[in-house]
């Protein structure tokens, strides 16, 4: 397959799948001096998906995400250090500290999280791309989840509604092959996912998740058909984490072969070698954003570090929105 | 004033949501082209078209989330879902996305969605579509969880509920559907902060909600043939509670009955007993009482299932031994 691609525009994919991995290997270590707790599920691996798919999306269109969702927030641009702060825990964090690695949000990139409980975004999407097609907007949200999520009832239900009512969203999948340690085959009698989605008439394909510019180009596609009215559209994008599912893991449930042939696809490594054999990047090209992006995670890490704690006296804050006399009324 | 059903005035409630504003929408199933399981939303489809009188597949957990999602994206929803056991398919996006999502990214989204359903026994449809769980959804921070037992609340507090910016949870009870009452021609909005007491007394509290509160208004015109004279509150709203108005009442009257057609362990009447302790204790003559439903899943048989409900004569017999216990 070839593809056509701006030296510009391979260095910023480049640029953003690395800014991931460095973030995350960051994050690791970080966990490991106690300075980030709870669940902390890394995308090491699956950089690919997050960086093509995103480069579909515009500025007003909704990001739905899932507990695996650094990667997505970070290439939405939600700045890094907001992100480190919040798997700090701090005050300064893009969801003031109160949701850590698996709850991020920010209202002003439409990035609606950051949801741990699998499958619950599917209706959340939905409801979106119901309230922009109600109001003729004409935007987009996407919505990604994993290969364990289609198991889910609200996977069925939602892509029956969405197909039905015809609202603009786009179901990405991000099929790793596990659902935390159970393989694909072991959870699903029908395995190839972008079948189902036929089975709602929507058009499903399937996309090597590896490949940044298949995705990418994939995605722009069906980003489009969605805009043209189309209703909603359905990628599986094959990936692979290489990292445990979270930091309690174990990961005993796969063998270290299978894992090293997966890193033999890594997305990262696999990019530069193709852009070098295109004669689009040089050593120099590659050292230079390793060191931007070193920088930027530095940068990011003093932040969160210099960032205060919520007062514990804001606790229960926002649990409601604050309006003058609540549920009183004149009349 | 002008008589009306129960029903009646939840369709003008919605009738007039959907006229004020045009970003509420009513989604559920059957809400249609049937007018809705109770007939709430009869005649709506034809008047507001099917954008915005919305029948969905019967996947609560979607429509529910799907209420959510448009909220988020600048609707005012209204979500009927056809009963409150329905409502357990759906219970994942309320407790842990509506009532959480403001709090869990710090402040930043507001979620206002408005859920209604039926609630409540007495129509003898059995195990699976009589229950009284609306004190279960009260136990959630995030949302408010109203139960309308007027005619002016059932059209009131729908109005109110749209102009508050997160979840609200509007528990009908069935057994309302087809009663009568006064409704004024200029009937809009309605507090929807407090309780409201429906007859003044001395000699006992009778606290209830939703469909318990007509039992309980019985209940209190015979006692008073025998010299009671109890004090009926309404507690409309569960979450947030009204405290000051139950311990103003009790103070009062030094004796507490809670009527709540829930189970009884764990019940919200178990809540308003712990909140009648702790803030007025030492205004209590007696004992604080209770009266919920018979801890079965609910049976068919009429005789069995009034057994099993609160009723007047149970209120009455409550209320006497409360106060000749004193």
């Amino acid at each position: 397959m070839t593809y056509e691609i701006e030296r510009d525009q391979a260095l910023k994919l480049l640029h953003q799948m690395l800014r991931i991995r460095r973030f995350e290997e960051k994050s690791v270590e970080l966990y490991s001096q106690m300075k980030i707790r709870g669940f902390l599920h890394l995308y090491i691996g699956e950089e690919a998906v997050a960086v093509g798919a995103l480069q579909a999306l515009t500025p007003e269109d909704a990001i739905v995400g899932t507990y695996r969702e650094h990667g997505h927030a970070l290439v939405r641009g939600t700045p890094m250090g907001s992100l480190m702060a919040e798997l700090y825990g701090k005050a300064t964090g893009c969801s003031r500290g109160r949701g850590g690695s698996m709850h991020f949000f920010d209202a002003s990139r439409r990035f609606y999280g950051g949801l741990a409980i699998v499958g619950a975004g599917f209706p959340i999407a939905v409801g979106l791309g119901l309230a922009d097609k109600l109001q003729s907007k004409p935007r987009v949200t996407a919505c990604f989840f994993g290969d364990g999520a289609v198991a889910e009832g609200e996977f069925h239900e939602s892509l029956n509604l969405a197909a039905l009512w015809k609202v603009p969203v786009l179901f990405l999948c991000e099929n790793n092959l596990y659902a935390m340690g159970t393989a694909l085959a072991r959870h699903q009698a029908q395995t190839d996912i972008a079948m189902k989605a036929a089975g709602y008439g929507i058009a499903g394909q399937t996309v090597d998740g590896m490949d940044v510019l298949a995705v990418r180009d994939a995605t722009m596609k069906a980003a489009e058909a969605v805009r043209k009215g189309q209703g909603p559209q359905f990628l599986e994008f094959r990936t692979y984490r290489f990292r445990a599912h979270s930091m309690y893991d174990p990961d005993l449930y796969r063998n270290k072969e299978e894992i090293e042939q997966w890193k033999e696809h890594d997305p990262i490594p696999t990019f530069i070698g193709r852009l070098r054999e295109w004669k689009c990047l040089t050593d120099e090209d590659v050292a230079k954003i390793e060191a931007d992006v070193a920088a930027e995670v530095e940068k990011a890490v003093a932040f969160a570090e210099a960032g205060p704690w919520e007062p514990v006296e804001d606790l229960l804050k926002d649990v409601y929105t604050p309006v003058p006399d609540r549920g009183r009324t004149k009349c | 004033m002008v008589k009306t059903t129960y029903r009646e005035a939840v369709r003008e409630g919605l009738r007039e949501a959907l006229l004020r504003d045009p970003r509420v929408f009513l989604m559920g199933e059957d809400v249609g082209r049937y007018g809705g399981a109770y007939a709430c939303s009869r005649g709506l489809l034809e008047e507001f078209g099917p954008d915005r009188i919305r029948d969905t597949p019967l996947s609560e957990s979607t429509f529910v989330g799907a209420g959510i999602g448009a909220a988020l994206g600048g609707m005012r929803p209204i979500v009927e879902v056809m009963t409150v056991n329905f409502s357990l398919l759906a219970l994942d996006q309320i407790v842990n996305n509506a009532a959480t999502f403001r709090h869990m990214s710090g402040g930043q989204f507001s979620i206002p969605l408005v859920v209604r359903m039926a609630t409540g026994a007495g129509r003898q449809i059995a195990a699976q579509h009589s229950h009284s769980l609306e004190g279960w959804y009260a136990h959630v921070p995030g949302i408010t969880v109203l139960t309308p037992a007027t005619v002016t609340d059932a059209k009131g507090m729908l109005l109110t509920a749209l102009t508050t910016p997160d979840p609200v949870f509007i528990f009908e009870h069935a057994f309302l559907y087809p009663m009568e009452g006064e409704l004024d021609e200029n009937a809009g909005p309605v507090d929807i902060s407090q309780a409201v007491v429906r007859r003044t007394g001395k000699d006992l509290s009778l606290i209830t909600f939703g469909g318990s509160l007509w039992k309980a208004l019985e209940a209190a015109d015979r006692l008073a043939t025998e010299g009671i004279e109890t004090e009926v509150i309404d507690l409309r709203v569960l979450r947030p509670l009204d405290r000051p108005t139950i311990l103003t009442s009790v103070a009062k009257t030094h004796r507490a009955l809670i009527v709540d057609e829930g189970w009884r362990t764990g019940s919200f009447a178990a809540e308003i007993s712990a909140q009648i302790m702790e803030g007025g204790f030492y205004s209590l003559d007696v004992p604080v009482a209770r009266l919920c439903s018979a801890e079965v899943p609910m049976p068919y048989p009429k005789h069995l299932e009034d057994a099993a409900l609160p009723s007047v004569e149970g209120i009455v017999q409550a209320a006497q031994k409360l106060v000749g216990g004193s």
